[in-house]
Order: C-alpha cells, then structure tokens, then sequence
C-alpha cells in the first residue's frame, strides 16, 4: 500500500504511454465540462499525483453502485482509474475478510491519516445500530470514527446521498444519509440508482487533478453531471413540448416513441445526466427504452407518488374530495339562502328601510 | 422539509385544503345569489327575455363601442390581454391539462409549449399595466380597497412562478413547482371570499341584466 | 401549427417542420462552430496559439454532425494513434483545421475534437519520452 510513487510512474509501469495518458486526460476534461486549454494542466496535475488511499463503506445497500462502478468495461476511464486509486478496503472487491480485513482497514487509516478518501454507499440505520454492523461494528460508529480523520467523503447512491430506498415511507430502520451525520467534512453526494458509472470515476479524477471536490449544487451533487434535468435534455422532449403523449405502454403513442409524461415520467424534476451520457457506455437510458424517469437521483423518489402516475396528479383523491366540498357547499348554501330569504320576507312584512349605515356595510365587503 | 416531501404535500394535502375550501365556498355563494332569486315583475312582459339575455352575455364580453374604447383604453387592452392569457395558460398546457385529466376523466389537445410561453408573458405585462393604472390614475385609485391588491397578487404569482419554473430561472426547479402550486391553492381558497368569484357570477349578472332589460322592452 | 422557436443553450433544439422525424430537428450549432474556427486560424495565423474545441459539450442533432465533417472534409494527412485504444487524428479539407476522435478499447468513442494547430499536440513526441528512447537504444547497442 505504499503511496509515494505518482501517478504517472504507475501508469508508466503499466503500460500507459504518455500519449496515452494524454488521451485520458482530454477525455477526462471533456467528461467534466472543463474547457480543452485545462488538459495541460490537468495532465500535470494528473501525473504528479499520488495515489490516495481509498477507503469504502457500505452500509445499507444492495451493492449496485460497486456493481455499476466495475461493470465497465477495460481499458475505460472508469476501469483505468480505479485500478490506480489504492483501494485499501472494500467488502465485495477486497480479497481479506473478517479480522485481517478490519486489521488493512486501520492500517491504511493510520498510514494515511487525513489524506485519505472515503467512499460510502448505502444508508446508516439510526433507529437501533444492530440493524446493519460490520464485524460487529455499527454503521455509525463505523462511519464516525473512519469520516474523522478522512480528507473527503463521496456519498455515492442515493442510499448514501439522500437515505434512499431505507429511507422510504415508513423508514421502519430510520435509516438516514452521510450528510445527516457528519458535518465537518467536505462531503459530495454522488446519487443514482444506482449512479452512471463514469459520474463516480468522474469525481474521483477531480479529486486527484486538483486536490478538492468539483463545485457543487444545492443538494451537494456535482454541477458538472448534476446541472440539467432530464426534461431539458431528453431527445423525447419536441413531443412533450407539441403535446403528443403515450397514454400506455403499448398504444399508438408509445410505438412511435412520444413523450412518457402521462405514464409517470419524473425527467422534469430528476436531474441526472441520463439523457446525454446514458449507460452502458452511451447505449441508451430509461427513456430511450420506452419507460419513464423514476427520479433516482432525488431525495424520496420512492415517495415521490408512484412512478406511474403523472407528476402534476395529486396522491389524493381530488376528485372524491371536491364532490364532498360541492355537496357540502350545496347544503350549506341552501340552508344559508333559505334564511337569508326569511330575512329577507321579515324586513318586507315589517317595512324595514334601507339605511346609510347598511350601504357602507356593503360597500366594505 | 425537503422539497420533495413539500411537493407531495401541496399536491395533497394543500390541494385537497384549497379544493373542498372552493368547491364549498363557490356552492354557497353562488346558491345564496340563485335562491334569493328575482324580484318579481308585476309588469307584462314585452318578450321572455332568453334572447336578450343571450345577447348581453355575448355583448358584453366582447370589446365595447369605440367611444367607450377610447376613454379606458388601458383597462379594456390590458384586460383582454391579461384574460385570455391567462386562460390560454390554465386550460391549454400540457401538464395542466394532464391535472383536469386526473381530475375530471377527460382531457383534450394543448398547444405547444412555446406558444403557450408567449401568452404568459402577454398575462404577465398585462397585469403590470393593469396594476400601474390602478396606482396612477386617482379616480381608480381612490376607489380601490386592499382587496383589490391582493387579489392582483393573487393572480399574479402562479403566472409569475409558472413562467420562473418553464425558464428554470432564479430558485431550484422543484422550489418554483412548489411556488406555483402554492400560489394556485392560494388563489383557490380566496375565490369564494372575494371578486375572484366573477368567474363564475359574471355570467348571471350578464344573463339577468339581460334578462330584466328584455322583458321591459328595453334595448341592451 | 408550426412555431419556430430560438434555441438557447439550455435546451435542446427546438424548431417544428409540419412532419417532424422523431429527434429530427435542428440545433443551429454548426454555422457558429464553423466561425469559432475561422476566428481560430486567423488567432494561429497572427499569433501562433492554439486552440482547441471539444465537440463533445455542443449539442447537435443527428444528420448536423454528418454536414459539419463533410464539410471539412479530409486533407493529406491521417495519423492513427494506438494508446487506450484507437485514435484518428485528421487534417481537415482545411489545413490547420485538425479532427481528432478518441476511441476506447471497445471502440466506442469516448472524444471528439477540433484543434487548431500546426500540429496537434498529442503527435509530438515528449522529452520524457526521448530521454526514455535514447538509455534503451544506448542500452541495445551496448548488448550488441
């Protein structure tokens, strides 16, 4: 685990031409929305770099978002770069388990004390901590003693991120994200369910070219991935804009690939970068497949109304409600016309003259 | 709360509020006008009156007479403006339509997103104008009482906040939603309490003075 | 009925023909591109710099990609790059107007850009890289 040799000597060591290592890295700055003229300086800062010691946890996940990450294919940016982060502790990647795995744990906490990256995926259960330990460990002790003396941590999922499917109605493990723990440390949530791969690498190679985490929005997701919605983006979107909508999965509409909004698509509030990105190395995204957005990259998409119903429906029965306030309001109002009509006959019978005082009272409401 | 805990609960729980609030309110004004009912005409009738009525409803919402144009130019350009705008806006856009769809059962054709768009604007400038007029000019100003303010406030902001959410301008997207949806509910639940209900009565008041004059004889 | 409507970064292009194709539709990128690279050769004409474009960040729709590269067109040179995977590096119909298109190990393309140059500088060989050359030839003639 030793860390002082850069990285550009390790990707020399490995095959890596120099031309090679300059392709990565405009491939890189173009991945990131930084400008061409950056890639000097990103190689630069690139090839001085030494490799950070990586630390991840996983707490309440599924284990998707390590299955994201390694599911691309070599030699990608993705599989590139995390073959030379040194990736100290890992549950599914790591050889060691039990004892000894604990033991590189510490050792790598230790060695690289204040410099090193954590990583984190799935939710913390606060409700009771036996929910979810780590050679019996809980997942917030766990997490509060390794975030102490870490450089950054990357929530990555929205399990991580935002609580995630843990965190959905009713949250029987109170199950809660990173950001609702630790407070003193610079944190950037990587959410997705799980994330595009490239988006994790993405942030990674941010953090080793300049030392920080790339500017965040206001859920702390990375601009750069993170700064457009879906509906902007989406190629389905002149169909949305024209009003030609699938009613179903297997009509007309659908057929001839018109907008999914009717059938539950959450792309206008999801921000994510699906549609210009997509998956499985810029094959396709759920849209594109002929289903809508889920909104995986937003706090509480699970409790965002069902995923097939339309976003402007309300979860409650309006309609029930309004013939409820009709009826209501029909029987009030009648009851109210019928005394005002005996009012009414009374000030005829007893000859009642209309006075200023009662204009005035008029004229004000 | 994060938004999209607030999100549910306005299209909820603050839309169930806002709709029982004006589907109530509505019912019992508008039951109130119908059983205080006419006074009676002992007079002979010169006609029924339908035709009449029928007339003055259309009369009177198309543009007046060019004398009567000239002299409140503002308020009837600006009106018509400010009105059809707005209900190009409510009545022909996807998403709101895809809402009476969830609402009613049935839906029917929006126009383009774009198109849509520019009748905001046209809304929104027009209320400025109608707004502006109200502080300058004395005779209305003099007659004009809070409510009216706030009912120009009223049907400003889902317009305002329904152009700021289209254009993603100025607060995170699911912030304007829940703006807008807010604004909507508020206006909702100030219907039955003020002259927003013209929406609904406007068409009684033409029909009877139509009505009243037809039966008298009396040119409308 | 058919609106025209100005594309603004933000959003992708907007523009309705009577029958649209699904997708089909302009972005209205590729005149302003071609400009950015008039104004390129004439910034390495008086002052040497260059400058490069990432084509990958300009929104364009299918079939306007196609226009901008037979618009260019292909000039004398063409240089195939073997690192990561493949990569072409072309001069354009245009001299000094470069095209350059990374390929991963799949073949799948992972960049594309435009460089303004004399010579783009992922062709020319680095110093690391000559000193490298030099201690091996050194070292294979002494062997010999």
């Amino acid at each position: 685990m030793k860390n002082d040799k850069p990285l550009g000597q390790l990707l020399k060591e490995q095959g890596v031409s120099r031309r090679g290592f300059l392709k990565y890295c405009a491939t890189l700055a173009s991945l990131m929305a930084l400008p061409p003229s950056m890639v000097p300086a990103i190689a630069e800062a690139l090839e001085n770099a030494r490799r950070p010691s990586v630390i991840w946890l996983s707490f309440q996940e599924c284990t998707g978002c390590t299955e994201s990450l390694t599911r691309s294919h070599a030699p990608t940016l993705e599989g590139l770069l995390f073959d030379h982060i040194s990736l100290d502790y890992h549950h599914t990647l790591q050889a060691a388990s039990g004892q000894a795995a604990e033991a590189a744990r510490e050792a790598a906490m230790a060695e690289n004390k204040d410099k090193y990256l954590l990583v984190v995926d799935g939710s913390i259960p606060l409700d009771n901590p036996g929910y979810s330990t780590i050679a019996g460990i809980s997942n917030l002790d766990m997490l509060e003693e390794v975030a102490e003396h870490a450089a950054a941590i990357i929530a990555v999922g929205t399990c991580a991120a935002y609580g995630g499917l843990p965190h959905a109605s009713p949250n029987p493990t109170g199950a809660v994200s990173v950001t609702d723990i630790i407070k003193d440390k610079p944190i950037v949530n990587v959410p997705g369910c799980p994330p595009i791969p490239v988006v994790i690498s993405g942030v990674l190679a941010h953090f080793l070219t300049f030392g920080r985490l790339p500017d965040l929005d206001h859920l702390g997701r990375p601009l750069a991935f993170y700064g457009n919605n879906i509906h902007d983006r989406c190629y389905r979107r002149p169909f949305y804009d024209r009003g030609l909508f699938a009613h179903s999965f297997d009509d007309e509409g659908a057929k001839k690939g018109w907008c999914l909004y009717n059938l539950g698509c959450k792309g206008p509030v999801t921000y994510n970068a699906c549609a210009t990105i997509k998956w499985n190395e810029g094959t396709s995204f759920p849209i594109e497949a002929g289903h809508g957005c889920l909104g995986c990259s937003e706090p509480d998409f699970w409790d965002l109304g069902g995923f097939y119903n339309a976003l402007p429906e309300s979860p409650v029965d309006i309609s029930r409600l309004a013939a409820y306030g009709i009826v209501g309001g029909a029987a009030a109002g009648v009851a109210s016309g019928l005394l005002n009509r005996q009012k009414k006959a009374q000030a005829t019978a007893t000859h009642e003259t209309v006075n200023l005082s009662d204009l005035k009272r008029e004229e004000k409401s | 709360m994060n938004s999209g805990e607030l999100l549910f609960w306005v299209r909820g729980t603050g839309l169930s509020i806002a709709v029982v609030i004006f589907t109530f309110g509505m019912l019992v004004r508008l039951l109130e006008i119908f059983m205080l009912g006419r006074r009676r005409n002992l007079a002979e009738l010169r006609s029924n009156g339908i035709g009449a009525g029928l007339r003055t409803l259309i009369m009177r919402s198309i543009p007046p007479d060019r004398n009567s144009m000239r002299r409140s130019m503002v308020t009837v350009v600006a009106g018509y403006g400010f009105h059809i705008g707005l209900l190009v806006v409510i009545f022909l856009l996807a998403p709101h339509i895809q809402l009476f769809e969830s609402l009613f059962g049935f839906g029917w054709p929006a126009i383009s997103t774009p198109l849509v768009d520019l009748f905001a604007v046209v809304a929104l400038i027009s209320l400025i104008v109608l707004l502006w007029h109200r502080l300058t000019h004395p005779v209305v100003r003099y007659l004009s009482t809070p409510e009216d303010y706030l009912v120009w406030a009223a049907s400003f902001l889902p317009l305002l906040s329904g152009y700021l959410a289209y254009h993603h301008l100025w607060l995170p997207y699911e912030w304007l939603l829940v703006t807008h949806i807010l604004s909507v509910e508020f206006m909702l639940i100030l219907f039955p309490f003020t002259k927003l209900a013209h929406a609904f009565t406007l068409f009684i008041a033409r029909w009877y003075t139509g009505v009243i004059a037809g039966e008298r004889g009396v040119e409308t | 009925m058919a609106v025209p409507v100005k594309p603004d970064s933000d959003r992708q292009c907007l523009q309705y023909h009577s029958k649209t194709v699904m997708g089909g539709c302009d972005s209205g990128n590729v005149e302003p591109l071609l400009h950015q690279i008039r104004h390129a050769l004439q910034h390495l004409l008086s002052s040497g710099e260059t400058t490069t474009i990432d084509l990958r960040g300009l929104p364009m729709a299918a079939g306007e990609r196609e226009r901008l590269l037979s618009f260019l067109g292909r000039g004398e040179v063409s240089v195939r790059l073997e690192a990561l995977g493949r990569s072409d590096i072309v001069e354009t119909g245009f001299s000094g107007v470069w095209l350059i298109t990374h390929y991963d190990g799949d073949g799948e393309i992972m960049g594309r850009f435009i460089e303004i140059t004399r010579i783009p500088g992922i062709l020319e060989t680095g110093t690391a890289d000559l000193e490298d050359a030099l201690a091996s030839l050194q070292n294979k003639l002494e062997q010999h």
